[in-house]
């Protein structure tokens, strides 16, 4: 009778949080992603291209100093043959580390059978992906927040000057938003983690998506504006039109969003992302640099748009990986 | 009366459509050795996920530790070890870090996970070798660290997943001694294994699943009444007529069959162990004894037996 009235009292709801065993999760990956050869090789590459771009950098701006009030945003922006700018790099580099730390996460806990092993310990599946997820998120942040520190370390060195306020406002958001930018790339490859069960199906699908973003998807913007608002006999809205579908389409890529905040950031003088009519410069002083409030408010769209596709690329990695079947 | 740790009923789980396990019924009583048998695919290790909360049961009930492991999962992980089969580690890491990571999972406090993985390491013979990457481990090397990865958690149940296979004889004989070990202790073990002379060494009660079904349950003796009809074999040799003597054994109560194997040998076939009761009906029948043998059945012989008949049945 005792036990009938136990078994009669099992919850409906699933008993205690999902979120146990969460941080022995992140702290056991964050400590495999540290000291993994994959991310001392990244590390180092990330290293060079920031000492590299930012010296170059540096020698150009040098003439310049106390003409410039936001000479910081320079180091980052300012590019001298044959070398891109550092945020150029980063461009392509964030997605390249993003992707290395994620597409293996789950499968590789197949691969190497120790997933039954780690599901049969008092833990829910949420806290392994999300333990992973936020591990390679940490992992990111650490990695380019040392990168930052050292650019405006050799800044203030080089330069011999501080950085003023609003110049390390910029900069910060500059690092926020590069890290969810990452962090859009980590959650793809973690999806695909999840999708694929070889580790280099999964690796070779998120490069495809970051090569086509990064290379396919202007042309493809180009091509898809021409055939559908082609201009016929030269009208300035016919223009406008295939202008403005070319640029919304291309603010599907994510590439594309994380360009347009760092313009807008990095450059203050800079008003406008999209098509800017003449009628729409009265009143302006050409070159002047806009307050960060409405530089902030320029990007505000892209950050969101960003920091939300990362989620929704997380929420399906979640269901996909909460129905798959755990025998190998 | 035993306590029930583990009970299913009617326990089905269906795979688009393919039935895996159907309607089960599962009872194993604190501190026995129960052995899953069955061929490859047969059910066994769906079984094992669906009693861990790995996979949710399409139908029917299971109750672990009088708990649901699809809905209390953590309380079920939390007194249950599992060793699945072909176990694997981080291979980067060494085995007091891969054991320190279940320590962890399990959100004991370092000073008791420290002294847990001593003991287990110790216990399991890998004290030596406990700064060394996993990588470096030989197979059987490996097994004895998921013995001791599942003692972290001091279970009340462990439930093994072929746990010997790809041991070699010897590893695998040592591992069957860790099992009668844990046994003393008080830990239920469910064996799931088609290696059958190991698993009929240590267990107490085995099962015959066979597509999903448990067929045939209970000791091996009881599983040789039921399936071979009469288990036993024994072997007389006895001086004397043999057509007096042939009437005399088949008198004995037990005994199915009385048959001529040689000169003087006479081989019967029984329901249990009639040794002194067909000696004394020898004697009596005015035999001389001379030897007397009796052959238990082996579970290679009642598994062979019973999947013919499966087979026999279905062609049928």
């Amino acid at each position: 009778m005792a036990a009938q009235a136990k078994q009669d009292a099992i919850p409906r709801a699933r008993e205690g949080s999902p979120w146990t065993g969460l941080w022995a999760v992140v702290l056991k990956e964050m400590a495999d992603h540290l000291t993994s050869t994959r991310m001392r090789i990244l590390e180092i590459l990330i290293l060079l291209t920031a000492v590299g771009a930012v010296y170059a950098a540096m020698l150009n701006i040098r003439s310049t100093i106390g003409r410039d009030p936001f000479l910081f945003l320079k180091l980052f922006t300012t590019s001298r043959e044959p070398l891109p700018a550092f945020v150029g790099f980063l461009v392509f580099l964030v997605p390249l580390i993003a992707i290395a730390l994620g597409f293996d996460a789950i499968n590789g806990e197949f691969s190497r059978r120790t997933m039954s092993r780690l599901l049969a310990q008092p833990i829910y599946r949420d806290a392994l992906l999300m333990g992973k997820f936020l591990a390679g998120f940490f992992t990111l942040a650490l990695v380019f927040t040392a990168i930052w520190l050292l650019i405006i370390g050799m800044g203030i060195i080089g330069l011999g000057l501080p950085p003023g306020g609003e110049e390390v406002a910029r900069l910060l958001i500059f690092l926020v938003a590069t890290i969810f930018y990452g962090g859009f790339w980590l959650a793809l490859a973690m999806l695909f983690s999840v999708r694929f069960r070889q580790a280099a199906t999964a690796a070779l699908a998120s490069l495809a998506t970051w090569l086509f973003f990064t290379v396919f998807w202007s042309m493809l913007v180009g091509l898809i504006a021409q055939t559908l608002r082609p201009v016929r006999i030269g009208l300035p809205q016919e223009i406008i039109a295939q202008t403005e579908l070319q640029i919304a389409l291309s603010r599907l890529s994510p590439n594309t969003l994380y360009t347009e905040i760092l313009l807008a950031l990095l450059n203050p003088a800079l008003r406008s992302m999209g098509l800017v009519l003449p009628i729409q410069w009265e009143g302006a002083i050409l070159g002047s640099p806009l307050p960060l409030s409405q530089s902030v408010l320029l990007i505000w769209p892209q950050l969101t748009g960003l920091i939300a596709v990362t989620i929704l690329l997380f929420a399906l990695a979640y269901v996909l990986f909460q129905r798959q079947e755990i025998r190998a | 009366m035993s306590k029930v740790v583990i009970r299913t009923k009617g326990l089905t789980k269906r795979y688009n459509g393919v039935v895996a396990v159907d309607k089960l019924n599962l009872t194993i009583h604190r501190g026995e050795i129960f052995g899953l048998l069955g061929p490859n695919g047969s059910g066994k290790t769906t079984t094992i996920l669906m009693l861990l909360g790995l996979t949710e049961p399409t139908a029917g009930e299971v109750r672990v530790l009088n708990l649901d492991p699809a809905r209390q999962p953590l309380s079920v992980k939390a007194r249950v070890g599992y060793l699945p089969d072909q176990i694997g580690f981080y291979d980067e890491l060494t085995a007091r870090e891969n054991l320190s990571y279940t320590a962890k999972l399990n959100g004991l406090s370092r000073k008791e996970a420290d002294e847990r993985i001593e003991a287990a390491l110790t216990r399991v013979g890998l004290h030596e070798v406990a700064d060394r990457p996993v990588g470096t481990f030989s197979r059987g090397m490996k097994q004895r660290l998921g013995v001791a990865d599942v003692l972290i958690k001091r279970p009340e149940i462990i439930i093994m997943d072929e746990p010997t296979q790809g041991l070699d004889p010897e590893g695998a004989h040592a591992f069957l001694q860790n099992i009668l070990e844990l046994k003393e202790e008080g830990i239920t073990i469910l064996l799931a294994s088609h290696l059958l002379h190991q698993v009929q060494a240590v267990c107490d009660r085995v099962g015959l699943f066979n597509r999903g079904r448990m067929a045939v349950s209970g000791t091996v003796a009881e599983l040789a009444k039921k399936i071979l009809d009469s288990g036993y074999r024994i072997y007389l040799e006895v001086e004397g007529p043999a057509d007096k003597m042939i009437p005399a054994l088949k008198a004995v109560s037990g005994v199915s069959k009385v048959q001529r194997a040689g000169k003087n040998r006479y081989e019967l076939v029984a329901r249990s162990d009639l040794r002194a009761e067909a000696a004394a009906a020898a004697v009596k029948a005015g035999g001389k004894l001379y030897g007397l043998s009796v052959e238990v059945p082996s579970l290679d012989d009642i598994y062979t037996h019973y999947f013919e008949e499966v087979e026999h049945g279905r062609a049928s």
